[in-house]
């Protein structure tokens, strides 16, 4: 996660603002209609709606009981409020959020083009119109200092675009008609320069208004695994459910008449308060640190199924390699001095802007010591590279310095291939076998020898490759380098698989064969010739830099445009999984200590010798109930904390992962409220609370 | 507890796992249509009951077409042994002359052994003809055990392929099931138990004279072949009302060895099976390794508890050496009386060669806890595969999320739906169980049939809706379960367990079987290592028993603190 996006959006897990409007939020939450689409929170406010009738029918009959139910009914309320407050905690960040958002799309006026000519300056003629009045197709005209009305295509000019306000960065990009970097995102502006857009979104359904509604999460339904362990849930509830009215009729067989509120007790702190309590906030706080990475998903299923991928397409250029080739050496031919082979590529490479160029001149410069050449007084002349050419240079006085593709180069020298020297034809075999690009280096029809240019693979990859290959997933190179640069490049870089050569139809037919093969694939692109594959894949991230057709085919888009963020989101996914099913666990583990602490409690009076299964000691059967309630409520507070921040994922195989975490959250289930309801018991005693 | 003891419980343990491979592969084989031994011998009859019968053996059945196949099958099954048992004193092979059954009788005991429940209210000598016991009770103790097998087969396959859509052909599977498994086995199991003492003859009865000069009757009957089958397809129907425990169904310690062996033989070979048709025989390991462990743990509480005697007793002068005799036959012994106990509720079979209600309280309990938790432990002849499967998917969906991919089941993907249907056959034990004890535990004419006061009693009556619902048919033999009330309400309680039970999880394979299996990778979680035998046994434990733990504990948990303070009801 990189510096700048950690800070940008950094929102600490308690902010006091966050907080304050939350616990607001948390009892707007307690609405019937709302808590109804979380079944085990349902119950329990019924029940507690119940404990609190009971409480005053004890009150008003005075019977004794009503301190004792008092307590169970207000606690069986937080029960319910702290789960409405973990969502609202969860939901609080993304709001504040949007509403930061939100100030950036103030009502901009448009310049729609009439298509006529306006007589007083000869420019095109607009008409001025409110944002919001834009149809699709219409076609505004954008000047420096306008703010783009909203989404669309160049169809011409180019100009410096500040898009801080959505992915943060301050820095200009350049936007352009034609090619992949001609989508404007409504609510940036134009710094320099001026653009003309085809409007392709409409009003309320640009980028903006999407990403407000993501981040808010009024969009938000549950994701597919969600809503299974939702139903999960909402059985085990039931289940309990049985258990405790039957409780009834068998308790009654048995002499004993258990209290209602001590039944209501039993119930809620048997169902799975903890995890349907969280489950939620957990959804929420998963696409909530995509977000606050800069990475924006258009639905929580994208999320999940991050955290099944198989297979990872990566691009070669600029997530495996730095993106641009880099001079590593210097091959002289023989008889030609090392120097004056460096000197004549420096020449060469003087003019050329490019950072393959920019790279010959610091190799040069550094390696050979090569002082800068005095040029000014010399009558020089720049040859740049052309297409046709395919070579560049300089003349200086009567000095003709080239370097290029090797077959441009024996063409300028006058050279056929058979009558190339033996050790310039090892050496390009050698540099092309090893994943590098030749590039040859001639003076005045005599060749000198070969510069190394080679795809430098980014430090620390190899390690994350190996990290990835431990969790179970397959990363696989796409190139367009030939198979033999390719295979060089994948070996280096650790990767298991590469895609060489590789054509749009190439990505999408490799994405079809792997997921006939049962495996999910995600990929990143931005091209609009990208857009099939990323819509086959089944995570597919577009960059926020890429055209439209991309964005929209993309499941997530990458604010940041930096495709090597696919192997954090898959984590993210992955996390987001984990998290639900520790909860899960930890949950119904915890059921085991409260049988311990209630079932001897409701029927001691009945049967004094159950006694013996009040293995925690505590003090008196209320105070056992109570303080077991009490666990119930307190331990939702005591993880909001796991669920907003996420299991710790750890790149290790599945087997030792679950080992480790059934260990944590299995075992330590089992035991944690043992130790919890015996210390709240202590208190409860201690300050004679029942 | 004895190390001769112990050696017993091994030795069958050994022979039932030695024989779980070839047995297990053998109906792999018989299931996936390829060519066994029997073929030559057993597939022109197969193929003529398809030509008599007009069946397509080829045509398959989506999960809908199997269970409906299923349902009027077993419909079919009820009326025509509910006629039987109504009109028994018209039809022929009657030489006690036994009147017709009451309806009340008649239904329970005609779903009974249509759900391979084999619960009997009656006392089998005294009330049912030579004929009810052929042609109608040993038909179904075949066909129940078949159906069960077939539907077994059925989710299997559904695990076995991938993006289909049919499960098999019902037909063919029943048939199958009972021409090549069933009928061979029970031949030789019937062979061994007349070798080793048991009768097999269409005499009604002997008279003999008593050392003391008495005129005694003693029944008989064609008693091998019915026990035969009723411990290999985990019937449990008894030929007397003493079941295993009389000296004419399990004779020796050799027979008792050998009816356990044959209880635990299909159920522990089809995990294999299961195990070999998803290509996986390790997976079918791993899956005996799981009930395994829970039932050795059962058998070693109640063999512990059994052993160590009733303080009561003991207090009384009795030697506290050989342990709670009551209730148990000497010939078996501690350990092996034990072992019977555990297996028969583990399994679903229900016979007993020790009465439940006179074990002492915990070990009582295990038999009780062990129906509650489903019937799994490898439980019923191709239900407790089901019953499994269906904790092996609860298993995975609540751990699996934590290795952070959504849970799958051999590359199968666990969604909602399957969710969903898995909840509902799991929610079907406490409704009924729970449901039914918590009515009759305060209803006054039901109360009427307990022999009990206090938490024994409530352990009979919680028994009594567990066996039923758990399809075991084993009972706390203190309830007089022959009244109407009991009657109705115990058959209903059959039903919820082996229909609504299996219903659920047949849409389940349905499911299951249409989707495409996701490779496996380091990724994935592996279902076939110790880590997943020790997850299993804890949700099975945990979602499939602690929704019991209440009754329990006002029933046997209550009762053994009760014991160890000298009290009595």
């Amino acid at each position: 996660m990189s510096a700048k996006s950690e800070t940008k959006h950094a929102l600490a897990l308690v902010d006091p603002a966050i907080l304050s409007q939350a616990a607001v939020d948390a009892v707007k939450k307690l609405s019937p209609t709302q808590l109804m689409r979380n079944p085990v929170i349902f119950v329990t406010e019924v029940v507690a709606c119940l404990a609190t009738v009971l409480f005053l029918r004890d009150l008003v009959g005075g019977t004794g009981q009503a301190w004792f139910s008092g307590q169970i009914s207000a606690w069986l309320w937080f029960t319910v409020l702290f789960a409405t407050f973990a969502e609202s905690i969860a939901e609080g960040r993304g709001k504040a959020q949007a509403a930061t958002l939100r100030a950036t799309r103030s009502d901009t006026v448009a310049k729609r083009l009439t298509g006529g000519t306006d007589k007083r300056t000869g420019k095109a003629g607009y008409d001025l119109v409110q944002a919001i009045e834009l149809k699709l197709g219409d076609v505004v005209l954008v000047e420096a200092g306008d703010l783009i009305p909203s989404d669309g295509d160049i169809v011409e000019g180019v100009a410096s675009v500040n898009e801080s306000a959505i992915t943060g960065e301050s820095a200009p990009v350049i936007r352009e008609a034609g090619g992949d970097r001609s989508a404007v995102t409504g609510g940036t502006t134009v710094l320099s320069d001026w653009i003309k857009v085809r409007i392709t979104a409409q009003a309320g359904e640009t980028f903006i208004d999407r990403m407000i509604r993501l981040v808010e999460g009024a969009e938000r339904q549950k994701t597919p695994n969600e809503l299974a362990l939702s139903v999960l849930l909402t059985g085990l509830t039931l289940i309990f459910l049985i258990a405790v009215v039957t409780l009834y009729g068998i308790a009654d067989y048995s002499g004993t008449m258990v209290p209602v509120v001590v039944l209501v007790s039993l119930l809620v702190t048997l169902i799975p308060t903890t995890i349907g309590g969280l489950l939620s906030a957990i959804g929420i706080a998963g696409m909530d640190r995509l977000i606050r990475f800069n990475v924006l998903a258009t639905s929580g299923r994208a999320v999940e199924a991050a955290g099944d991928v198989d297979t990872l397409l990566l691009d070669k250029t600029g997530t495996i390699t730095f993106g641009n080739r880099m001079a590593s050496e210097f091959v002289a031919l023989p008889g030609v001095e090392p120097r004056r082979m460096a000197e004549a590529a420096l020449l060469a490479s003087l003019a050329d802007e490019t950072p393959e160029g920019r790279s010959i001149v610091a190799l040069a410069k550094g390696d050979y010591r090569l002082p800068e050449p005095e040029l000014a007084a010399r009558n020089a002349t720049n040859i740049p590279f052309t297409a046709q050419t395919r070579i560049s240079g300089i003349d200086v006085d009567d000095r003709q310095v080239r370097k290029g593709a090797v077959d441009s180069v024996l063409r300028f020298v006058g050279l056929t291939p058979d009558q190339v020297p033996h050790e310039f034809k090892t050496a390009v075999e050698r540099i092309s076998r090893t994943g590098g690009t030749p590039l040859a280096v001639a003076e005045n029809g005599a060749l000198l020898g070969v510069i190394h240019l080679k795809d430098v693979v980014k430090p620390g990859i190899r390690e994350r490759f190996a990290a990835l290959r431990a969790m179970g997933i397959k990363t696989v190179m796409i190139t367009g380098d030939n198979p033999l640069t390719a295979a060089a490049i994948a070996t280096e870089a650790g990767v298991d698989d590469f895609l060489a050569e590789a054509t749009p139809e190439d990505k999408l037919k490799f994405i079809r064969r792997e997921q006939t093969g049962g495996r999910l694939v995600a990929m990143c692109g931005d091209g609009t010739n990208d857009a099939p594959a990323l819509a086959q894949a089944d995570v597919g991230v577009a960059m926020q830099t890429g055209t439209q057709a991309a964005r929209e085919a993309g499941n997530m888009v990458d604010l940041d445009s930096d495709p090597t963020k696919l192997i954090e989101i898959v984590e993210i996914g992955k996390q987001l999984l984990m998290t639900r099913g520790a909860l899960t666990t930890f949950s119904i583990a915890n059921d085991v200590a409260k049988y311990f602490a209630i079932l001897p409690a409701l029927f001691v009076a009945t049967y004094p010798e159950l006694t013996a299964l009040n293995v925690m000691h505590l003090a008196s059967p209320q105070s056992a109930i109570l303080s077991a309630v009490i666990f119930n409520a307190l331990i939702i507070i005591a993880l909001i904390p796991l669920a907003l921040k996420g299991v710790k994922y750890r790149a290790v195989g599945a087997a030792a992962l679950l080992s480790r975490n059934l260990v944590l959250y299995g075992l330590g289930g089992i035991i944690a409220p043992f130790i919890g309801i015996k210390l709240i018991d202590l208190a409860v005693a201690a300050l004679h609370l029942a | 507890m004895t190390f001769n003891g112990w050696l017993q419980i091994g030795l069958v343990v050994g022979l039932v796992l030695i024989t779980a491979r070839p047995l297990g592969l053998y109906m792999a084989a018989v299931f996936e249509g390829r060519r066994t031994l029997l073929t030559p011998v057993l597939g022109p009859v197969e193929h003529g009951f398809y030509w008599l019968s007009g069946v397509k053996p080829d045509k398959e059945q989506g999960w809908l077409g199997y269970t409906l196949a299923m349902l009027v099958f077993s419909a079919l099954g009820f009326v025509s042994l509910y006629a039987i048992l109504r009109t028994q004193a018209y039809l022929p092979l009657n030489p006690q002359g036994f009147d017709n059954v009451p309806p009340d009788l008649a239904f329970n005991t005609a779903i009974s052994f249509l759900t391979n429940t084999n619960w009997q209210a009656y006392s089998g000598e005294t009330t049912m003809s030579h004929f009810t016991q052929m042609a109608g009770l040993a038909v179904h103790n075949f066909l129940s055990a078949a159906t069960g097998i077939a539907l077994a087969i059925a989710v299997t396959r559904a695990f076995a392929r991938a993006s289909a859509s049919t499960l098999g052909n019902f037909w063919v599977d029943l048939t199958r099931t009972t021409l090549y498994v069933l009928i061979p086995l029970s031949i030789v199991v019937a062979i061994l138990l007349i070798v080793s003492g048991v009768p097999q003859t269409l005499l009604a009865s002997v008279d003999a004279t008593t050392l003391d000069g008495a005129k005694q009757t003693i029944a008989l009957g064609p008693m091998a072949g019915q026990e035969a089958i009723k411990q290999l397809g985990t019937n449990g129907g008894g030929f007397f009302n003493a079941n295993s425990a009389h000296p004419f169904e399990n004779p020796n310690a050799l027979s008792n060895v050998l009816q356990i062996w044959s209880m635990l033989a299909i159920s522990a070979a089809l995990l294999v099976t299961f195990g070999k048709m998803v290509g996986s025989v390790r997976q079918g390991w791993a899956l005996l390794a799981s009930v395994g462990v829970i039932l050795i743990a059962g058998i070693a509480v109640v063999y512990w508890q059994e052993s160590a005697g009733n303080p009561i007793l003991t207090s009384l002068g009795v030697d506290p050496s050989v342990g709670n005799m009551e209730g148990k036959e000497i010939r078996f012994g501690q350990a092996l009386s034990a072992m019977f106990a555990a297996v028969t509720t583990g399994l679903s079979c229900g016979a007993v060669n020790t009465m439940h209600d006179s074990l002492t309280p915990l070990g009582g309990l295990v038999p009780l806890f062990l129906i509650q938790l489903g019937e799994v432990l490898p439980g019923g002849v191709g239900s407790g595969l089901y019953g499994l499967i269906v904790f092996a998917i609860l298993a995975v969906f609540i751990a699996g999320l934590m290795v952070g991919r959504t849970p799958e089941f051999l590359g199968k993907k666990i969604e909602a739906r399957e969710i969903k249907l898995a909840m509902l056959a799991v929610l079907i034990l406490p409704l009924a169980i729970l449901g039914f004890t918590s009515v009759a535990a305060v209803l006054p004419s039901a109360l009427t049939s307990l022999a009990n006061n206090g938490p024994h009693g409530l352990s009979e009556i919680l028994y009594a809706y567990s066996s039923a619902t758990g399809n075991n048919g084993s009972a706390f033999a203190g309830l007089s379960a022959n009244t109407p009330w009991w009657n109705t309400t115990l058959g209903i309680a059959m039903v919820m367990g082996r229909f609504g039970y299996v219903v659920p999880v047949m849409a389940i394979a349905g499911s299951i079987v249409t989707k495409k299996r996701a490779a496996a990778s380091a990724g994935t979680f592996p279902t076939d290592r110790a880590l997943f035998v020790g997850l299993l046994i804890g949700v099975i434990l945990i979602v499939g028993g602690l929704q019991f733990f209440p009754a329990l504990a006002l029933g046997p948990i209550v009762e053994h603190f009760l014991m160890l303070s000298a009290k009595t009801f």
